[in-house]
Order: structure tokens, then C-alpha cells, then sequence
């Protein structure tokens, strides 16, 4: 069979946001190293008009009417649905959150930040790329373009040896992973000819076992499966998540946190409910398992932890175990759980972001003073933050009218809708043990004495930061109509 | 004023209930602290208006209706069928009330000796919770005010109370928020199941009460779930162990909430949220459930018996009493259910006033030994005599309010819960044994050194100690007006949970005795 090599038409436009993110990278990297008299100030302003106006692209897609069912590009390699833009939306608009907290974070260091505004940027390109993907090799090229941006990031603070120490081990594990995950796509491609999740839906079609004999499937099933926790931190997949959280510069914790999370989440919903939704019955188990354990697991260690970094990384896979609550519930047929999954994302991108801009200024200059007697007093000596950050918490622990609780009952509405009233009531319940967490953190801050009478200096880029994701957190909490309306679209 | 009753309302007096005290709240939260008295003021304008609309609401209340009054009704979050719905029967009335009369008692009666705006800003918070918790007709607005308390009260305790306070505050939130998560759950799945009969999704209480059928297993499970947040709240043994340590390191104004309206969360939701949504559930349940409270009753007071400290053992009797009053739901008959309603004010005021008192012995003595004090009734006669009202109330002696409702409870439970009851009735004894022993150990015998100087009550105590003995007098005496709004939203209980279940309470409505 013979066949020259056609090139795909490419949708110039409808790839904007990617390419405008592309654009800048290379704008910031070039104007940073070529131009005298260049900035931190110029460099952050511009990465966050890229990171901005790839946002506003990412909406305007998510408006149009082809988005809703889902359009083709690049020969079928991308698909721009109501997810991806979704996606992009948060990814970008989290890219620029964290520019400023990056411009803040570097303030009085030699740095001028190009380095890391750039990897930023290719950061969010890999993370669009991964969300978007409609084969499996571009989601393994969009994985490790992320991949490779975060373990770059994470080791960036070179005067703190456990930013180096997160960078390594983020790198190795995270090898492991992506290496799994290419394992698991050449055993689906060997299954079913194809890497294109169109086609494997076509093959699996075509040849339905239900006998579970399919061997080679199975296994590269389980094994993207491992590779999707890794990168979600779902127990027991977690174990790199509380030392890289740790470690890396606050900024960045922020950012594979909230965006890094995204992508990949978006991605493991559109691989098993899109790809394999044949097959169900095979990888629902499993789902349900990922998604205990990491309730439970992020719960019971969070509680054990003295340094809120580390808590708020078991935390973050206690979130991670809700939105796969949400994706088990959309493995039965007729539920809503991938928009309650969708909403949970966005709830806790935003919660996360204002969470870990908040630690950093308490952090400090070294971004190391994260141990919970560092918060000791802080009611007293920044109530205002103190009190944003309190709201930020009880969101996370779900305390109604606030976003978290909208997030959690959606999810949990879901599952009682699909009848997993089991992994609901266990859900709720580790959410109570994780509820002591935030508590002991606002304990801190609000009931202990300081240690001592300094001020934490708050700038002003965090400040809005933080007082936009109250803001938003709020919003959601009292008046959640509008986000539950767009996110409803998720659901197909 | 008769007349306004049941034409809808043109101002929303409920939500006005909820949201006068959040407003009174961020503007304290907003005022300097270099303000003190302005701050008080605000707070005390704010909680006396909402008392005042509370009162308003009492004498403008149809007591021949049985239904709910002054509704208030928008959509909130139409997508999963949320409303803001409010509304007041005969049994949510005097919680009100009995909230709106209690917070601003408590704001000027009480000092908080440190960070007062901070304090009164949280204690607006809270009354809107309750308030809220007390007017909700819709499952989902129940739970989310049933939840927000938590985060007031968790602030009033860690932040004013006294050594442990951290540990108390911290045992209150976790247990109550573990009852809640099973609720949550039940909610949720409640509404999913409703909406097959209903034709939509919708968290309305009042719709699926009364139009929908939930399948006896489904329903008991439900029921479960809601019961377990609830016996945590009330709290029925053996969920109760958060109750003494809350209350005890809690500040006088946190306990006097605490005991007086928090609580009654847990008895009004196995009202509404457990006999009228799920009847069939809560008369199967009803043997399980009667155990419990009787246990509670006769645990509470062996436990109040055996303290050593006077607010531990006023806490440990509140155990006792919400046993009676979860007796008298479950009894399921109008006169028992009459009672608990009666007795939940009861409790609210006389267990109030108690921890007031106690509150002002340790201003005294900074201490709450029973053992370091005695005689104070020879230095401060009127101190002891208010503490003697006051105890007589809570132990039921007539004439005052107590015994109303505990003979209501008894006698309305003797034909349901015959064998219950006699064992109940041995915690009314019980009752007398430990606050009278008590009362006898602090405020008799010969006054040692340490008690001499203990100071006779100043006119600001006194006052607001008249207001609680002008209540339990009034209610003692005259309990009809109280009464004849109760018992119609009581008797369509009945006959709700009659007309779906096989149970059936004995003929004869509720007497009209008890006073006197």
C-alpha cells in the first residue's frame, strides 16, 4: 500500500489560543534575552497579556455553536469540545495567576523570571495540547511538553536544595509514569489498530467482547489508567505529590496544581468515557477504587502533617479521589457526573490558586517558612489575609455557600443519581476527617499565639490574586446558576 | 392585625428574620474596633429588631391554621430545583421566637472580656444560621444553614472559651459535621428518588412530604441518614460526648446558644425532617429511637449526678432533657409532640438562664467547683433565690414553665410508649436529686473565706435574669397562648403520619391542663 504523504489542513484559527501562547513563549524568551533595559516588570506584563488573551480565545471558542459538538483539526488529531475549551480556559487563565505570583515570588532575587514566564507558557501549551487531544500519541506529546515545563519549574529555585530535590524526583517518577502510559497506548493501538480515540471507538465496536477476554486491551487500559493517576496524584499513585508540592517554589505548586490537574484530568475523561465507552464495565472498578482510595488517603495524611504545603498536597489528592467520584458516576449510563466532574475543576482550580498564594507570602522571601507554626497568629498580625485564607479553606473542606460545597454536592448529587450511594457516603465522610486539616491550619492562624510580631509582606500582584479567588469562591457559593448552567453543556 | 395572616405577606417578614442579623453582622465586621460602645450598639439595634420582628410574628401568627404561614418563595438555583423557601408553622414559631428572644439576652447580658466586635459579629452570624435552619422548607437552603452554624459557633468556642477550648471547639465541628455528611448524602438521594413521583427535580420539603412515596426500605435508609445527623445535634446517646465538653469550654454566651436554640436543631429536624418527611420510617424506627432517649434521659442525669463541675453538670442535665424530648416526638401522639414543642422553649430558657448563672459565678470565683463553693446564699440572697427559680424550672416543679411540657411529654407518651415512659419518669426524680443536691452544696452551709466576698447580683444581671423568670412564670401559668399555636401544626402531623402509615395515636387532642 502505497500512499504519498499528504499534509492535514490545519485550522489556523481555531488553533488560536495554542498559537498565541506558542508566539509569546518566543516573544518572552527573545525580547528577555536580546533587548537591553528588558524588565521583570515587561516580561510578567507580557506573559499575562499571552496567557489573557489566550484565555479570551479559549472562551470565544467555547461560545461557538461547532464547539458544542465538537470540532476536528489538524486531521482529526485536536478536538476543540465544550472540555477543551473549558480547558483552555482554565489552564491559560491559571497561566496568568501564576505569572504574577512568579513576578511576586522573584521580587528582591537576582531572577528575571524569562526563564520560567517562558516555561509557563510552553507549560499551558502542553497542558491545552493534553486536554485537547483526540489521538493518543498527541496526548503523549501534549502530556510530556507539560511534563517537562513542570520539572523544569519545580526545580527552579536554585538557592533551596528541596526545589532541586522536587525537580528530580518529579522528573524520575514522572518518567515512570509517561512511560507506563506509552506502554499502555502501544497495547490499546496492538488491540485495536488504532491510536485515534475515534477509531478505537470504531474497533471496539466492531469486535464487542464482553467476556473480558481481551487481554491486550485490559492491560493497556490499566496501564493508562496508572499513568492518569500519576499525573492527577491519585492514590496510590500520589506518593511524589506532598515532596514536590513541598518543594517547588509556591508559584509552581500553584500551577501543577490547578492547571497541570486540569489537563490531565480532561484528558483521562475524554480517553476512558469517550475512547473506551464500550468498555465500561471493565475500567469502572478501577475508577471507583482510584477514586477511595485517594478520598481516603488524602484525608487520613493530610491530618498527620505538620508543614501546610504538605497538607494541602494530601489535600489535593482528596480533591483529586472527588472528581474521579464524578467520573464513576458518568461510567453509568444517562448521568451528569463529567459536568459535576468539570464543575469540581473549576471550583478547585480557583481555590487552589488563592490557597497557594496565600501560603507564599507567608513563606516568605526563602518560600520555605511553611510549617503550621508559621501561620501561628497570623489573625493577629494580617487579618485580612488570614480571613481569605480561612474562606479559602472551609471552601476546600466544603462549607456551604461557598464554591467547594457547590463542587462536592454536584459530585455527590451525581453519584446518588447513578446509585453509588457507597462511594458517596465514603466520599463525605473522609471529607469530614479532611475537614480537620483546615481546621487545624485556621486553629493556627486564628487561636495560637505568634511566634513572632512580624508582618508578612503582602504585594500587590497576591493580593488581587487572592482576593479574586474569594471573590469567586464566594460567587459560586451564593449565586452558582450560571456556572452550573455552562458546565451542564459538559455532560454529553 | 388578624387579618394579614394568611393574604400573602407584602414584606417578607422571614427572610427579613434571616437576613437583618447577616446584614447587623458584616457591618459589625466593618466597624473599627477602636468603637466599642458603637459597635454593641449596632449589634444590640440589630438583634433587638430581629427579636422584635420575631414577636411581631408571634402575634400576627393564625393559630387556627396548621399549615405554614408567611411563606416566601424564590427560585435560587433552578437547575437542580433549589428554592429559597421559607416559611413558619406552629412548631418552627416558637423556635424563632425563642432565637430571636435569646441572642440579644445574650448580647447585652454577656461580655465577652476580649475582641468584642469579632465576637458580636460571629454571634449575628449564628442567629442568621439558626434562624434559618428553624424557616427552611426546602432540603437543600436546611442543610446549608444546618451546616453554616458550625463555623460561627466552632469561632465563639475556640476563640472566648475557656482552657480546652480548642479541643472542644474542634470535637463540636467534626462530630456534627460527620452526622451531616450521611444527611447530605440522604438528601440528595431523597430528592433523586422524589423526582420519579414528582416528575422533576426538586429538594422542595414541603412537595415531596406531601406528594411523593418513598418505598419503605428506601425510606427507612433515608430516614437513617437524616436521624444520624440529628441524634448528633440533639444529642442522643452515645453521640452525646461532644455536648459536655462543648458547653463546658464554650463561653457563657456560646453555652447559653449552645444549650438554648443549637440543640433544639436536632429535635426540630426529627420533627420536620424526620416525621413528616418520613413517616413510615419514624414509626418503625420509633422503638430504636424511644430506647435511645430513655437511655439519654436516665444517662444524662446518673452523669449530671456525678460532676464535680457546676457547668458540666448543667450540661449533662441537657442530655436528660432532650431525652424527654425526643421521647415525646417518637410518642407520636398530639399531647407528647405538644410537649416537646413546649419543652424545647423549656430547655431553651431554663438551661439558658442556668448557664447565665453559672456564668456569673465563675466572673465571681473563676472557678465552676462545686466543692470550693458554699453557702453563698447567706452573702447573696438574691442570687441564690433567681438560682432557685431557675432550678425549679428545669426540674419541673409546677406552676413553672418546666412542668408543662415534661407533663405533656408523660402523659401524651404513657399511651403510646407506656413502658418508655415509666422508665422516663424516673429521670423527672433524678432531676430533682442532682440540682437540688446541688443547689444544697453551693449555696448552703456555713460561707467559708474564698466565698465571703461573693458579690450580690448588680442591676444588669438582674434584669436579665427577670426577663428569663418573667418567661418560665408566664409560660408556667398561662401556657394557652403558647399552646393553641402549637397544637394545630401538631395535630397535622399526626394526621399526616396517620394517613400514610398503619400507626394510629389514641383519640383526644391535646388538653389544654398542665398549668398550675
Amino acid at each position: 500500500m502505497e500512499r504519498g504523504l499528504v499534509a492535514p489542513g490545519i485550522e489556523w484559527g481555531d488553533l488560536a489560543p495554542l498559537l498565541i501562547l506558542l508566539a509569546g513563549a518566543c516573544a518572552v524568551l527573545l525580547c528577555g534575552s536580546l533587548l537591553r533595559g528588558w524588565s521583570r516588570t515587561l516580561t510578567t506584563s507580557l506573559t499575562v497579556a499571552v496567557s489573557v488573551s489566550a484565555a479570551v480565545g479559549g472562551a470565544v471558542q467555547w461560545e461557538r455553536d461547532s464547539t458544542v459538538i465538537g470540532k476536528y483539526l489538524v486531521s482529526d488529531a485536536i478536538l476543540i469540545d465544550r472540555f477543551a475549551a473549558l480547558s483552555i480556559v482554565l489552564i491559560c487563565g491559571s497561566a496568568a495567576v501564576v505569572a504574577l505570583l512568579l513576578h511576586a515570588h522573584l521580587a528582591g532575587s537576582p531572577d528575571d523570571g524569562v526563564e520560567l514566564q517562558t516555561l509557563l507558557l510552553t507549560g499551558a501549551i502542553g497542558g491545552i495540547v493534553l486536554a485537547a487531544a483526540n489521538d493518543l500519541i498527541v496526548l503523549f506529546l501534549g502530556l510530556e511538553i507539560l511534563s517537562l515545563s513542570l520539572y523544569l519549574l519545580a526545580a527552579s529555585n536554585r538557592r533551596r536544595e528541596q526545589s532541586q530535590e522536587a525537580g528530580l524526583k518529579y522528573f524520575v517518577l514522572g518518567g515512570f509514569a509517561s512511560a507506563f502510559l506509552l506502554y499502555g497506548i502501544a497495547l490499546v493501538y496492538g488491540a485495536t489498530g488504532s491510536t485515534s480515540l475515534d477509531m478505537i471507538v470504531v474497533g471496539l465496536s466492531g469486535k464487542a467482547r464482553i467476556d473480558g477476554s481481551d487481554t491486550l486491551l485490559l492491560v493497556g487500559i490499566g496501564l493508562l489508567l496508572v499513568g492518569f493517576a500519576f499525573k492527577v496524584s491519585a492514590a496510590p499513585f500520589h506518593v511524589w505529590t506532598p515532596d514536590v508540592y513541598e518543594g517547588s517554589p509556591s508559584p509552581v505548586t500553584a500551577f501543577m496544581a490547578s492547571a497541570g490537574k486540569v489537563a490531565a484530568f480532561v484528558a483521562l475523561m475524554r480517553v476512558l468515557v469517550t475512547g473506551f465507552e464500550r468498555r465500561v464495565d471493565d475500567w469502572r472498578p478501577a475508577v471507583w477504587a482510584l477514586a477511595v482510595a485517594a478520598v481516603v488517603v488524602g484525608s487520613l495524611m493530610a491530618v498527620t502533617q505538620s508543614n501546610v504545603k504538605r497538607m494541602l498536597a494530601y489535600s489535593s489528592v482528596s480533591h483529586a479521589g472527588f472528581v474521579l467520584v464524578g467520573v464513576e458516576a458518568a461510567s453509568h449510563p444517562g448521568s451528569d457526573g463529567l459536568a459535576s466532574s468539570g464543575l469540581y475543576l473549576v471550583a478547585y482550580s480557583v481555590l487552589v490558586l488563592g490557597s497557594f498564594a496565600s501560603v507564599m507570602v507567608v513563606a516568605g522571601q526563602e518560600d520555605s517558612a511553611t510549617s503550621l507554626a508559621d501561620f501561628a497568629g497570623l489573625g493577629r498580625r494580617r487579618p485580612a489575609l488570614a480571613l481569605a485564607f480561612s474562606t479559602l479553606l472551609l471552601a476546600q473542606a466544603g462549607v456551604p455557600l461557598t464554591s467547594g460545597f457547590v463542587a462536592k454536592f454536584g459530585v455527590i448529587k451525581s453519584a446518588v443519581d447513578a446509585k453509588s450511594y457507597a462511594i458517596a457516603i465514603i466520599a463525605m465522610v473522609a471529607a469530614v476527617v479532611g475537614a480537620y486539616l483546615y481546621l487545624r491550619i485556621m486553629v493556627s492562624m486564628w487561636l495560637d499565639e505568634p511566634t513572632d510580631d512580624s508582618r508578612p509582606r503582602v504585594q500587590r500582584a497576591v493580593a488581587i490574586v487572592v482576593g479574586l479567588a474569594v471573590a469567586f469562591t464566594l460567587l459560586v457559593g451564593f449565586l452558582p446558576g450560571w456556572l452550573l448552567n455552562a458546565t451542564e453543556s459538559l455532560a454529553r | 392585625m388578624l387579618a394579614a395572616t394568611s393574604a400573602p405577606v407584602p414584606f417578607p417578614i422571614l427572610t427579613a428574620l434571616v437576613l437583618v442579623p447577616v446584614i447587623g453582622a458584616s457591618i459589625v465586621s466593618l466597624m473599627s474596633t477602636r468603637m466599642p460602645e458603637q459597635v454593641k450598639l449596632v449589634a444590640t439595634v440589630v438583634s433587638v429588631s430581629t427579636a422584635a420582628m420575631s414577636l411581631w410574628l408571634l402575634s400576627s401568627f393564625d393559630s387556627h391554621s396548621g399549615g405554614f404561614q408567611f411563606v416566601s418563595r424564590h427560585e435560587w438555583i433552578e437547575t437542580w430545583g433549589i428554592s429559597w423557601h421559607l416559611g413558619v408553622d406552629g412548631i418552627a414559631l416558637f423556635m424563632v421566637v425563642l432565637t430571636g428572644i435569646l441572642f440579644p439576652l445574650v448580647i447585652l447580658g454577656v461580655d465577652p472580656h476580649h475582641d468584642e466586635k469579632r465576637y458580636l459579629a460571629w454571634l449575628l452570624m449564628l442567629e442568621a444560621g439558626v434562624m434559618g435552619s428553624f424557616l427552611s422548607l426546602d432540603l437543600f437552603l436546611f442543610f446549608v444553614f444546618f451546616e453554616i452554624v458550625l463555623v460561627p459557633m466552632y469561632f465563639l468556642i475556640g476563640g472566648w472559651g475557656y482552657d480546652k477550648r480548642v479541643y472542644a471547639a474542634t470535637k463540636f465541628f467534626l462530630y456534627t459535621m460527620l452526622g451531616s455528611a450521611f444527611m447530605l448524602v440522604g438528601i440528595v438521594a431523597t430528592a433523586a428518588l422524589a423526582s420519579r413521583d414528582l416528575g422533576r427535580f426538586t429538594f422542595d420539603l414541603v412537595e415531596i412530604a406531601e406528594r411523593s412515596d418513598l418505598a419503605t426500605s428506601t425510606g427507612r435508609w433515608l430516614f437513617a441518614s437524616f436521624a444520624v445527623a440529628f441524634a448528633v445535634k440533639v444529642p442522643l446517646f452515645p453521640v452525646h460526648t461532644w455536648l459536655p465538653d462543648a458547653h463546658t469550654q464554650a463561653p457563657t454566651g456560646g453555652s447559653v446558644i449552645l444549650a438554648g436554640v443549637l440543640l433544639k436543631l436536632g429535635t426540630y429536624g426529627f420533627l420536620r425532617f424526620g416525621l413528616y418527611l418520613f413517616p413510615e420510617a419514624s414509626v418503625w424506627a420509633r422503638p430504636a429511637l424511644l430506647t435511645l432517649a430513655v437511655i439519654g434521659v436516665l444517662w444524662g442525669a446518673i452523669a449530671a449526678t456525678m460532676q464535680r463541675d457546676l457547668k458540666r453538670l448543667v450540661a449533662y442535665s441537657s442530655v436528660a432533657h432532650l431525652g424527654f424530648i425526643v421521647l415525646g416526638t417518637f410518642a407520636i401522639t398530639s399531647q407528647a409532640l405538644t410537649g416537646s414543642v413546649v419543652q424545647m422553649v423549656n430547655h431553651g430558657v431554663s438551661t439558658g438562664a442556668l448557664f447565665l448563672l453559672v456564668g456569673m459565678i465563675y466572673e465571681r470565683r473563676h472557678t465552676r467547683e462545686i466543692a470550693e463553693l458554699r453557702g453563698i446564699q447567706s452573702v447573696a440572697p438574691i442570687f441564690a433565690a433567681a438560682f432557685m427559680v431557675v432550678m425549679l424550672s428545669s426540674i419541673g416543679v409546677p406552676g413553672l414553665n418546666g412542668f408543662v411540657g415534661e407533663f405533656l411529654v408523660l402523659i401524651g407518651s404513657f399511651e403510646t410508649a407506656r413502658w418508655w415512659t415509666v422508665v422516663a419518669a424516673t429521670g423527672v426524680i433524678l432531676a430533682a436529686l442532682y440540682l437540688l443536691w446541688a443547689y444544697q452544696r453551693v449555696f448552703h452551709g456555713p460561707v467559708d473565706e474564698a466565698n465571703a466576698g461573693f458579690g450580690e447580683m448588680n442591676l444588669r444581671e438582674g434584669s436579665l435574669i427577670l426577663v428569663f423568670i418573667g418567661i418560665i412564670v408566664f409560660t408556667g401559668l398561662y401556657p394557652k397562648p403558647m399552646l393553641e399555636r402549637i397544637e394545630p401544626s401538631v395535630g397535622r402531623l399526626v394526621e399526616h403520619v396517620e394517613s400514610r402509615t398503619e400507626f394510629r395515636a389514641p383519640a383526644g387532642g391535646a388538653s389544654h391542663g398542665g398549668g398550675g
